[in-house]
């Protein structure tokens, strides 16, 4: 709730903030900014780029702050847990109604830290309930069992922590530390943990960097990144091209003849809402786990969206245009290669794009499920050691990886077919 | 005989719902070689019906096209035919669209960049041979429409209110152009308009089509075409006979479309 809240501020401050500035800079004269009526008209709302990269350094910003990163100073960290010495006093009453109280020290180190138990001073402790020094580690808890406070074969019980009275169940914040009473009596040290998220729970940005320096050089269990993502890759690549190789051609069919329409409407139609990722049992029962199994996976996943933008494809030709090139006496032969499939590739390329985001996320997927190597066989082998710097590492890359093959496509269409849309 | 032989043609729409549409009835037109004929009429009455059996598009449910004594059996590349507007193929260069015909025909490359040539200097494209033809505006295009019909040397052009989508003065512009295009190449050309002007105009004969069934209602010869082909179209306009002729079908084809309206009601 507070990085929710902390969020949001930095939305609308930054708006704010940049908004202030920028009319000191510009005096806006583009054609938008003469535009009186704004709202509304969705040709005037543009990406705002500076949003976008403030939005970016925002989330880096939260991530740094919430994790006690070295990127940003120190003073904007969010409270980190406690580290240091505390101690609290505590009192133990026997059935008699006689008191005794005892004082624990608690010393909070890092988790990087391992500090050697000092031992108890010789103090003359002269009643029943001890004095005791324990280690903690930040964000963990100790337990301080009763026996150690209490001399053996005194029926006393602890009733009160740093003043205020305990029993089984309660807790009592004593400073810096909580202390909750077990069931059984005994007391319970959980210093307190602040707001930053522990390593474990999500890393700093530069442990992720830093792994993903480590894995690129050394690998991680013995395969190294480029392997792991090249095999994702590959398969994405082989899985697309099958299902282009035959769905195209299927596409073409259905767009063209009835029979063939008829005959595969009903299973393109049900297969398509059927999500990739719930073939994958079925696919490790037929074909195995191995790469037979995930390029069939992949090669279903971009079958059904390329048969679909191939008869879309065809489908959508002007009939004007088909008639003109009868009347220029070309042959159906001809018009396949000259209108039909020309006219049908910017179709062809908006599924292609698809295909290819769907199957990037499936291969993940399904490499999470089995897999030798590969992107997400890497994140879960990490994730089963708690390297939760590798996982994250590993899904920005899956993300950067899947963004720059859309960015690839798009050009790809830009520079293949510059048609589109313009018939 | 040489020329086009409309014989008495009648297309009938079967609907689903089991009734049907007389879309056209027994119409018969004798076109000559190189005779310009516009058809007029009110929307529905049948004009690109027509338009699209002599094309072979369609097969009219009786009678038949005849050209050059030879009866019309689907689309042919002797009858060019020319459309509203993208027709074109957006993936081919001005060029390649004008020489579509040619290349399908396997001419050599050379014959055809002849061709090809010659026409866009004709239709005042040389400079655009190279341009995409999405980047041209909408007169050009329909230029480049031409120019591609012509080139495949067709004996009948067909054009279905090719000016239809262009600006007053484009199209004013683009109608000398026809009619020059029609006394060079002395093709036979059918030409279907809305507007009552152009087919005054450019139709060395008119004729005006009723609807339901579509069918042909008056026809005209008129001398406007051949005086527009050495005079400045605004000139011929001012010839008396020319806004008399324009009033007088206009009031025809009026009364015709409030006749429809009333019958709907």
């Amino acid at each position: 709730m507070i990085i929710l809240l902390i969020y949001v501020l930095l939305f609308i401050g930054a708006m704010i903030a940049y908004k202030f500035v920028s009319s000191f800079f510009r005096p806006s004269s583009d054609f938008t900014s003469l535009k009186t009526v704004t709202f509304g008209d969705e040709s005037a709302v543009r990406a705002n780029r500076a949003a976008s990269i403030i939005s970016i350094i925002a989330i880096f910003f939260i991530w740094s702050a919430f994790t006690g990163s070295s990127l940003i100073p120190s003073f904007l960290h969010a409270p980190g847990p406690f580290v240091g010495k505390a101690n609290f006093t505590y009192e133990a009453t026997l059935p008699s109604g006689d008191k005794d109280q005892g004082t624990v020290e608690a010393i909070v180190h890092p988790l990087s830290e391992k500090p050697e138990t000092p031992s108890l001073g010789a103090n003359a402790e002269d009643g029943f309930a001890n004095d005791n020094i324990v280690t903690v580690g930040a964000w963990r808890s100790k337990l301080i069992s009763s026996k150690t406070l209490i001399d053996s074969g005194v029926e006393a019980k602890i009733t009160s922590v740093g003043g205020k009275s305990i029993s089984p169940g309660e807790t009592v914040n004593v400073g810096d530390i909580d202390v909750r009473m077990t069931s059984k009596g005994s007391l319970s040290v959980e210093p307190e943990k602040g707001w930053q998220m522990e390593a474990i729970w999500l890393p700093a940005p530069e442990a992720v960097v830093g792994r993903l320096i480590e894995i690129s050089l050394h690998g991680y269990q013995n395969v190294t990144l480029f392997e792991n993502l090249g095999w994702s890759l590959y398969r994405v690549i082989l899985g697309f091209i099958a299902g282009c190789i035959v769905g195209i051609p299927l596409g073409y069919a259905m767009g063209l003849n009835d029979w063939f329409r008829g005959w595969f409407d009903p299973i393109v139609e049900f297969m398509r809402p059927v999500p990739p990722l719930a073939l994958i049992p079925l696919i490790i029962i037929w074909f195995g786990i191995w790469e037979t199994g995930k390029i069939s996976l992949l090669f279903l996943a971009a079958l059904w969206i390329m048969t679909i933008a191939a008869r879309a494809g065809v489908s959508g030709v002007k009939i004007s245009k088909v008639h003109a090139a009868y009347s220029l006496g070309a042959s159906k032969r001809q018009i396949m290669s000259k209108v039909i499939v020309p006219n049908s590739l910017p179709e062809i390329f908006t599924g292609a794009r698809v295909a290819m985001g769907v199957c990037w996320g499936t291969v993940v997927a399904a490499e999470l499920v089995a897999a030798e190597k590969g992107a997400g066989k890497m994140i879960i082998a990490a994730s089963k050691f708690q390297n939760t710097d590798i996982v994250i590492m590993g899904i920005i890359l899956i993300g950067i990886i899947g963004y720059g093959i859309d960015i690839l496509m798009r050009i790809a269409e830009n520079w293949l077919v510059p048609w589109k849309g313009k018939g | 005989m040489s020329g086009l032989e409309i014989d008495n043609v009648s297309m009938r729409f079967e609907l689903p719902d089991g009734g049907h549409v007389q879309a056209l009835k027994n119409v018969s037109l004798d076109l000559k070689s190189g005779e310009l004929l516009s058809v007029l009429g009110p929307s529905g009455c049948g004009k690109t019906t027509l338009l699209n059996i002599v094309a072979g598009f369609l097969a009219p449910t009786e009678g038949n096209i005849i050209l050059n004594d030879k009866k019309v059996y689907g689309p042919g590349p002797e009858r060019g035919m020319v459309f509203q507007q993208g027709a074109l193929f957006e993936w081919m260069s001005v060029r390649k669209n004008v020489s579509f015909g040619p290349d399908m025909k396997g001419m050599p490359k050379k014959e055809s960049d002849e061709i090809v040539d010659h026409l866009l200097d004709t239709v005042g494209l040389q400079d655009f041979k190279e341009k995409a033809v999405y980047e041209l505006s909408g007169g050009m295009q329909q230029r480049v429409a031409l120019a591609r019909c012509l080139a495949n040397d067709p004996d009948v052009i067909l054009m279905d209110e090719p000016l239809g989508a262009l600006d007053a003065l484009t199209r004013e512009k683009m109608q000398g152009l026809v009619l020059k295009l029609w006394k060079e190449t002395g093709k036979t050309i059918i030409l279907i308009t809305h507007s009552v002007e152009e087919a005054l105009l450019l139709g060395e004969r008119l004729v005006v089509m009723a609807p339901r069934p579509g069918r042909i209602h008056k026809e005209y010869n008129l001398p406007f075409a051949d005086l527009g082909v050495n005079a400045d179209l605004r000139e011929v306009k001012k010839h008396p006979d020319f806004s008399s002729k324009r009033e007088e079908i206009l009031t025809m084809i009026w009364d015709m479309e409030e006749e429809i309206m009333g019958r709907q009601e």
